[in-house]
């Protein structure tokens, strides 16, 4: 597989663009700067990359609560998303959706879903469009490990193998439903398994490379567009924030996981391991990576600063928006 | 003017509609042999691509008509009785009904849900209710209940072509009625209600099925000089107020007949519509005839009693006049 310098910047980018979004929105939030619940995905930015880096343009993705990552790697605009998160008019959702539901249609983000499971069919649905409208259009469809005990998961992979679409199912296995371990409501030990029941191909992915991320994509992305139909992944990864931010407040002194475990999978950060191989390969400089962790910086800064100053929207919009 | 009954109306919308469309298409449970009867022979002349049967997974393929609406095509997705919604209420009530105003207006839904509803004799409570109601209230959907076969082909047409979800409800009951239907393009847009019937001393708004029950009422009590005045709203949402309202205003008095429960119910909605915009109007109360609160009971006596019928609409109609 050709990995060019512009392919590795621009997943370094992603991944850039990812953490330190992620990491502004949780203090932003923690300000109580934005409302409502967010959900960021700080560690996991490798799945998200990986596979948006084997998209097309015009191939779509869904997305789920914890959707900030994959709305940046399939192309999203910082000041736009963070005006959305902060209820503003010039917001993605013109602040009617807020973080659970950013949707980009000139991008193909079909949105992020505030409910567990629901992207499952509608990535099937977008499949099908593409058969019927006659185009060669993927759908890459991001999920969770608690979504895979949905009924959606299961419909929507069976709907998928026997029209073989053009569905790309990525399990992002980030080890916890909520507060719950995965593997204390989860009959199988890997999701990948449970394509077999499909008659699919199902791969376990180190969810922490966004190399191997993307070798695994690319390979499914293209078996889709050859009409040979749908591939599950399954990213193992995992979550280095809670569930949703400020979650102490739901807990107490309740915690369901050690730092032990939180400082181990923190030593298998994607951005540093990406750093290494890129240095290391001699495609890309330290000087590379510093010039665009500091263009990030300030795409962020100026993100914020345009999220702050734009109108909240006026009440007279409440009723917009609802039928065509 | 051909003859035709509901189910052929339904086909005959469908045929045509997927004829000027390339980017429609049928989904769903059956749709290739066609359990009723609508959607037969749909296969022969637009293939295997765009007549689809789906498994019986409805929370899977309700979801996926909603990612194809959002991806450009427009779905005409079947689930072949109406309470089969409640396997698919995420991904028509979360889904289909928020996803545009979610948002911000980009995404476009333009599904129609088409599904058997109502009391077609001995089915029992899981396969006779009336839904409709259940969905009343859940902003972001349209609701359409033809009761005849003309409007059937009219609003379905009209359907398949709105950009919104909107979700079809076809009686049971229905299937086998005829009548003459417009030869040519007939399109009935969406929130225009019908008067099916001049009258002079009471208002019945009936509601899909109740139509043609509350035409014979009128019939019957016609011949004592009671002249009923029979409003069929035919969509639910939009609801067109303004023809049921100017009827109260005539008549001053109303009746709602709904084969839906009552608490909660398309009655209770219009009943509350015409009680607060048209109080002035009312020389008494507004009454509701309507299906006992009760799951709809399987053995003959048990389902007869439970129904909304005639009887007890005329009973509602002699009370308010007085006579």
């Amino acid at each position: 597989m050709d990995l060019g310098k512009d392919l590795l910047l621009d997943m370094y980018r992603s991944m850039t663009r990812i953490r330190l979004f992620e990491t502004k929105v949780r203090d932003l939030a923690t300000a109580n700067e934005i409302p409502g619940f967010v959900h960021v995905s700080i560690g996991e930015e490798a799945s998200a990359t990986g596979v948006c880096a084997a998209l097309r343009k015009t191939d779509r993705i869904t997305s789920t609560h914890r959707g900030h990552s994959h709305l940046i790697a399939k192309g999203g605009r910082l000041d736009r998303m963070m005006a959305e998160l902060f209820g503003k008019r010039t917001g993605y959702c013109k602040g009617k959706g807020g973080s659970m539901h950013i949707v980009d249609f000139s991008l193909g983000i079909l949105g992020a879903n505030g409910i567990v499971g629901a992207g499952l069919p509608i990535a099937t649905g977008s499949a099908l469009a593409a058969i019927i409208a006659g185009t060669d259009d993927v759908t890459a469809c991001f999920f969770g490990d608690g979504a895979s005990n949905e009924g959606t998961f299961h419909e929507s992979l069976n709907l998928a193998a026997v029209w073989k679409l053009p569905v790309v199912f990525v399990c992002e296995n980030n080890g916890f439903g909520e507060f719950t371990p995965m593997q204390t409501v989860t009959s199988v030990k890997d999701i990948a398994v449970r394509a077999k029941a499909y008659d699919i191909p199902g791969h376990i992915v180190d969810g922490n490379d966004v190399l191997e991320v993307y070798r695994y994509a690319s390979e499914a992305v293209a078996r889709a567009r050859a009409g040979e139909g749908p591939t599950l992944l399954e990213c193992k990864t995992y979550r280095w924030e809670g569930h949703v931010v400020g979650e102490q407040a739901f807990l107490g002194a309740a915690s369901y996981r050690t730092e032990q475990e939180v400082n181990e999978w923190k030593a298998r950060c994607p951005l540093i391991r990406f750093d290494k191989f890129a240095v290391e390969s001699g495609k890309i400089s330290v000087a590379d990576l510093q010039r665009i962790k500091q263009e990030t910086e300030a795409e962020l800064e100026a993100a914020i600063k345009f999220a702050r100053e734009s109108p909240l929207p006026d009440a007279s919009e409440v009723t917009d928006d609802v039928f065509t | 003017m051909a003859v035709t009954t509901y189910i052929q109306a339904i086909n005959q919308a469908l045929s045509e509609e997927l004829e000027r469309d390339p980017l429609t298409f049928v989904m769903g449970e059956d749709v290739v042999l066609s359990a009723f009867g609508a959607t037969k022979g749909l296969i022969d002349k637009f293939g295997p691509k765009r007549v689809r049967n789906t498994p019986i997974a409805e929370a899977g393929f309700v979801g996926a008509a909603v990612g194809a609406a959002m991806a450009g095509t427009r779905p005409i997705c079947e689930v072949e009785f109406a309470s089969f919604f409640y396997c698919a209420f995420d991904q028509v009530c979360n889904q289909a009904a928020k996803l545009r105003y979610m948002s911000g207006g980009q995404a476009r839904m333009p599904i129609t849900f088409r599904c058997v509803y109502g009391a077609m004799g001995g089915a029992a409570a899981q396969h006779s209710e009336t839904v409709y109601a259940q969905f009343l209230s859940v902003a972001g959907l349209k609701l359409v209940v033809p009761s005849n076969p003309s409007d059937m082909k009219g609003l379905l047409k009209s359907a398949i072509r709105d950009d919104n979800p909107v979700i079809v409800f076809e009686h049971g009951a229905l299937g086998g009625h005829r009548e003459e239907i417009p030869a040519g393009e007939h399109l009935v847009p969406l929130g225009k209600a019908a008067v099916k019937r001049v009258g002079e001393h009471v208002t019945v708004v009936a509601i899909g099925a109740m139509v043609p029950r509350a035409m014979k009422v009128a019939d019957r009590l016609a011949k004592e000089n009671i002249s009923v005045e029979v409003v069929d709203p035919r969509t639910l949402i939009p609801l067109d107020e303004d023809t049921i309202l100017s009827s109260v205003e005539k008549t001053n008095r109303a009746v709602v007949f709904d084969e839906g429960h009552l608490r909660g119910g398309a009655a209770t909605d219009i009943a509350a519509l015409i009680g607060e915009k048209g109080f002035d109007f009312l020389d008494g109360p507004v009454r509701r005839v309507t299906t006992l609160d009760v799951p709809i009971p399987f053995s003959p006596p048990l389902e007869k009693a439970a129904l909304a019928n005639e009887a007890r609409l005329e009973a509602a109609i002699r009370e308010l006049v007085g006579r």
